[in-house]
């Protein structure tokens, strides 16, 4: 399906593949495009749940709590955890696509939702 | 043939048979100008928004299997079945970002599959069909584990016949699933998703504040089960995970949550709502579905604690683990709210049996039928393909269940995790960047699959006697690389998924290194910086259902 409709892309050398520059420019246009990777240092909250992976930090039986192991409670509250972190980034990072990508793709008119 | 439980089967009957009428009136359900388009019928008109998707992606990827198994698991094994809880605990804040681009890139170029991205991405017909049958291979055994839970539900309840008797109930209830499917796509479960997960939530908070009372607690549940444990010759078992399998829990939760949104139907579910937002608000409301899995799956302690044992399956003539939760339910509750429970299991198989098998009918759709057999098909020439291809999907898991063992589909499941994993460099890393060159997939591909398919037809169980494909935890004494062994005589497990998917990650590097250096050509990129991030509203979006 590429081939049908990808006429924007008809200058790209596919040989000339240069994917360790952050970004490239859409043909024609001039507006820097490539994969537009956003970086936020707010997503690195994401690698906080993944402790929960480092089994070591709860494989014990005391102390329970309501009766649950340790191994249990500590793993139920890692849901919070993982929400908590999602959610701050969701808050953090949420609308920050106009100011970056659109602008340079469409200038300022197109920056309206 | 023991009694039938008819309070049970009453209850299970009626609310089965409202779900089957929501599923044909699901066509007219916020329909769009026609259903003959993949976009309406394969992803719901790409407009769901957030509490649609909360239920259909819930009831998608927390599959009535998963609510049946994983209880098993903790009953037979302990801790190490509680990996259920981490797996889906990780997989959020690990899919959060890709699966936005996703969304973005697919919702730009109208694709409706993950090889229908990596099609676009790389111009490569032929690694996109690697991952349409990857994700064709790995749906089907998936979806006959739903007639596994189905069945599971409905032995209990004193349909328990032996042969192909025993199936044929089984086989009625797929039929109406697949023909409401037929007429409604995706559109069907969405709705009965609404049905299903509710009952889910009743049963399960009601089962896990109820249970611990009429057993003692949850302090005492959890001694019974450690005593019980103690007492098995099996020095793996336990309320705890022990020294040699604490990484098999940890890499197993970080694949398993690695390859669930490589799944296709996991990809359909998220195609079809309607923004960003939807997503990204869903990736923190869906824990709460983690939550719930997490008590279920100590259903199987309080199993423990109430002395329920398995039911035998009188078609295979062996006691059937998974109908523990539903033996479970039947020896503690009274019969009308048993007969709810079993309702909300069997329900549960059904949205994702037809989420599963939408989802293989539009890959062989969109990137075997497109691709090789008519190019020129039209819109609606594809979505009466897609049609079809759903229930020959649907029929092929039921004969799983009826011809072959259904130990063979949990074999198989438990291998399609692993396969899945090894579409993870085309289609999660290429959302990131193409660096890795096409071929160089290909060849990573073929290395992960072939060894990770080796190294699960190398573990044997010793407890049951089946010497190949008995489980996806790897000795690491037992890795050898051309006869090397670098762990030594280790006996600490790991799970084979990631395993492969190394070994599937270092070839690709390394062969992309040398096709670079040799300037060899790849396919061109039909995707932009900017499509990555394409949100719904986007002046110039594509339209919906009409290329």
């Amino acid at each position: 399906m590429s081939d049908h409709n990808s006429d924007h892309n008809e200058e790209r050398d596919p040989t000339d593949w240069d994917s360790r520059l952050p970004v490239d420019r859409i043909e024609g246009t001039g507006h820097l495009a490539g994969n537009a990777i956003q970086f936020h240092w707010w997503n690195l909250l994401l690698l906080i749940p993944l402790l929960m992976l480092i089994t070591t930090l709860y494989n014990s039986d005391e102390p329970r709590l309501f009766g649950f192991p340790a191994f249990y409670w500590i793993q139920f509250l890692f849901v919070f955890v993982g929400v908590a972190c999602v959610a701050l980034v969701f808050l953090t990072t949420g609308s920050r696509r106009h100011s970056a990508v659109r602008r340079q793709e469409r200038g300022q008119d197109g920056g309206e939702k | 043939m023991s009694g039938i439980h008819v309070t049970e089967l009453l209850v299970f009957l009626v609310l089965f048979a409202g779900v089957a009428v929501m599923g044909f009136l699901a066509a007219r359900w916020k329909s769009g100008d026609t259903m003959e388009h993949l976009d309406e019928w394969g992803l719901g008109g790409r407009k769901f928004g957030g509490w649609i998707t909360w239920f259909l992606v819930g009831g998608d990827l927390y599959t009535a299997y998963t609510f049946v198994a994983v209880p098993a698991l903790v009953f037979g094994a302990g801790a190490i079945g509680f990996f259920a809880l981490p797996y889906t605990v990780v997989l959020y804040p690990i899919v959060f970002l890709p699966v936005l681009r996703l969304w973005s890139v697919s919702r730009s170029h109208g694709y409706v599959t993950p090889a229908d991205f990596v099609r676009g991405r790389y111009g490569s017909p032929t690694l996109a069909l690697l991952v349409a049958i990857t994700g064709i291979v790995a749906t089907m055994p998936y979806i006959a584990l739903q007639l596994v839970g189905l069945e599971a539900v409905l032995r209990t309840m004193g349909i328990n016949a032996s042969g192909f008797i025993g199936h044929l109930p089984l086989f009625i209830a797929f039929l109406v699933l697949a023909l409401y499917t037929y007429k409604s796509g995706l559109r069907a479960p969405a709705l009965i998703a609404f049905v299903k997960d509710g009952l889910i939530y009743v049963v399960i908070i009601a089962a896990v504040i109820y249970l611990p009372s009429k057993l003692g607690g949850w302090g005492s549940i959890f001694d019974v089960a450690s005593a019980k444990f103690a007492a098995t010759p099996s020095p793996a078992d336990g309320i705890l995970l022990t020294r040699n399998n604490q990484l098999q829990y940890a890499t197993l939760a970080l694949g398993s949550a690695l390859a669930l949104f490589l799944y296709p139907h996991s990809v359909t579910g998220i195609l079809a709502s309607r923004g960003r937002n939807v997503i990204k608000k869903n990736m923190i409301a869906l824990p709460a579905y983690s939550f719930l899995l997490g008590l279920l799956a100590l259903l199987g302690y309080a199993a423990i604690a109430a002395g329920v044992t398995p039911i035998m399956n009188n078609s295979t003539g062996r006691p059937d683990s998974n109908t523990l939760v539903p033996a479970l339910f039947d020896s503690q509750f009274s019969s009308w709210f048993a007969g709810i429970a079993y309702a909300a299991i069997g329900i549960g198989a059904l949205v994702p049996a037809a989420i599963m098998s939408i989802a293989a009918a539009n890959l062989w759709t969109r990137n075997i039928y497109k691709e090789y057999i008519d190019k020129h098909a039209t819109p609606k020439q594809e979505a009466r393909q897609a049609k079809w291809a759903s229930l020959v999907v649907k029929f092929g898991a039921v004969a799983f269940i009826l011809f072959i063992d259904p130990q063979f589909s949990i074999d198989l499941q438990l291998i399609g995790g692993v396969m899945i994993l090894q579409t993870l460099p085309a289609v999660a890393i290429a959302l990131y960047t193409r660096w890795l060159h096409s071929k160089a997939l290909i060849a990573g591909w073929v290395v992960g699959m072939g060894w990770g398919l080796y190294l699960l037809w190398t573990i044997p169980n010793p407890a049951t006697g089946k010497l190949h494909f008995a489980g996806s935890a790897l000795t690491l004494s037992k890795l050898s690389i051309v006869g090397w062994h670098p762990f030594g005589a280790s006996t600490v497990q790991i799970y084979v998924g990631v395993v492969a998917l190394a070994a599937n990650l270092i070839v690709a590097v390394v062969v992309t290194v040398v096709l670079r250096a040799a300037k060899v050509a790849d396919g061109r990129d039909a995707t932009r910086g900017a499509d990555y991030h394409a949100d719904e509203g986007d002046p110039e979006l594509r339209e919906i259902a009409v290329h």
